[in-house]
């Protein structure tokens, strides 16, 4: 029981408990949609005294803030207390591919050539925490939704506008991925 | 008994509950890995079978649990929020935004949740990318009456 709780859990229970989550979430009377957070955070902030788009009763969604913080809570004790900071084993071709864009095989979570503050103003740490950011944050209320808005509340929801936005998930994620990445050298 | 009585308090509750839910959701992101950069692009390389099935298993177990809910529930508020708020008409807004928001995606590794997991876990780096986002967001507000949607 314990190794099972302390190893990475395979994609069958988290997919589930991930639906638990936005089912419990409905059954609140809430919905399970996590980018709505920034436009929260927005309005929180006053814009919308001048951006009409962040004029609203954002105290009412105020929920989903505090679901935020106990995502950042949920983190830090998985990491510290889960053994979650384990490095992914990717597959030979995986490895093979961050090979050839020139970073080392996972030794932690996340690789630490691109989330450190030293590497935010290299073309890579540039394009990964700036540019990308920017562009989830853009995209995603443009798209009315994350992937928990869309990929998940959305679909089983069988929402046809949410397929549309999957779609366009995985077109760019894919020319990014294939295109784009291999040109951020350093 | 204090503990007691302050959670027995409704309001506290209402906090509590939502704090817990994201806490179970931080930990779920964190031991599947879905927060990982690597597990994003791995993805995206269709080298692995591990996101598409969290995700697959997610819609499934969602859809089957909506239809229950759906069929089962009568109370208002629920059936409001089943209902998660009719998307808006229109096709460009999601193909066009949704191709941004995965360009960002596969960019960071990251959607907007596990962004915030991350710096729970100590990555401190990403606040910057958490900033980055809410930029992005105002800046959608600001020109949203000339895009598509």
């Amino acid at each position: 029981m314990n190794n099972l709780l302390f190893e990475p859990w395979p994609w069958y229970t988290s997919g589930l408990l991930i639906a638990l989550i936005m089912l419990l979430l409905i059954l609140w009377g809430k919905t399970f949609g996590f980018s709505s957070n920034f436009r929260t955070v927005c309005a929180a902030c006053g814009l919308g005294s001048r951006i009409p788009f962040f004029n609203f009763e954002w105290k009412s969604t105020s929920w989903n803030l505090l679901f935020a913080l106990g995502a950042l809570i949920g983190g830090y004790l998985a990491t510290h207390f889960l053994g979650g900071n384990k490095p992914p084993q990717l597959s030979a071709g995986a490895l093979a591919d961050l090979d050839r864009l020139g970073l080392l095989a996972p030794q932690s979570f996340q690789p630490e050539e691109i989330f450190n503050f030293k590497y935010l103003f290299t073309l890579r740490g540039f394009f990964v925490l700036v540019v990308g950011g920017f562009l989830v944050g853009f995209g995603t209320r443009w798209a009315g939704g994350c992937t928990s808005g869309h990929a998940i509340s959305g679909l089983s929801n069988l929402q046809w506008p949410s397929l549309l936005a999957v779609i366009g998930f995985f077109a760019g994620g894919l020319v990014t991925t294939w295109f784009i990445w291999p040109l951020l050298g350093f | 008994m204090a503990i007691v009585r302050i959670l027995n308090s409704k309001k506290m509750f209402k906090t509590l509950k939502f704090i817990l839910a994201g806490i179970v959701f931080g930990i779920i992101m964190i031991k599947s890995q879905a927060a990982s950069w690597y597990r994003i692009r791995e993805m995206f390389l269709f080298e692995s079978f591990h996101m598409f099935g969290i995700i697959g298993t997610a819609v499934a177990a969602g859809i089957i649990g909506i239809y229950l809910i759906k069929k089962c529930s009568d109370r208002e508020k629920i059936k409001e929020a089943v209902g998660l708020k009719p998307k808006e008409h229109g096709i460009w807004r999601y193909l066009l935004g949704g191709t941004i928001f995965g360009i960002g995606w596969a960019l960071t590794g990251a959607c907007p949740g596990p962004m915030v997991v991350n710096f729970g876990s100590g990555y401190a780096a990403m606040a910057v990318v958490i900033l980055a986002a809410i930029a992005g967001t105002a800046f959608y507000g600001i020109i949203k009456n000339k895009l598509p949607h």
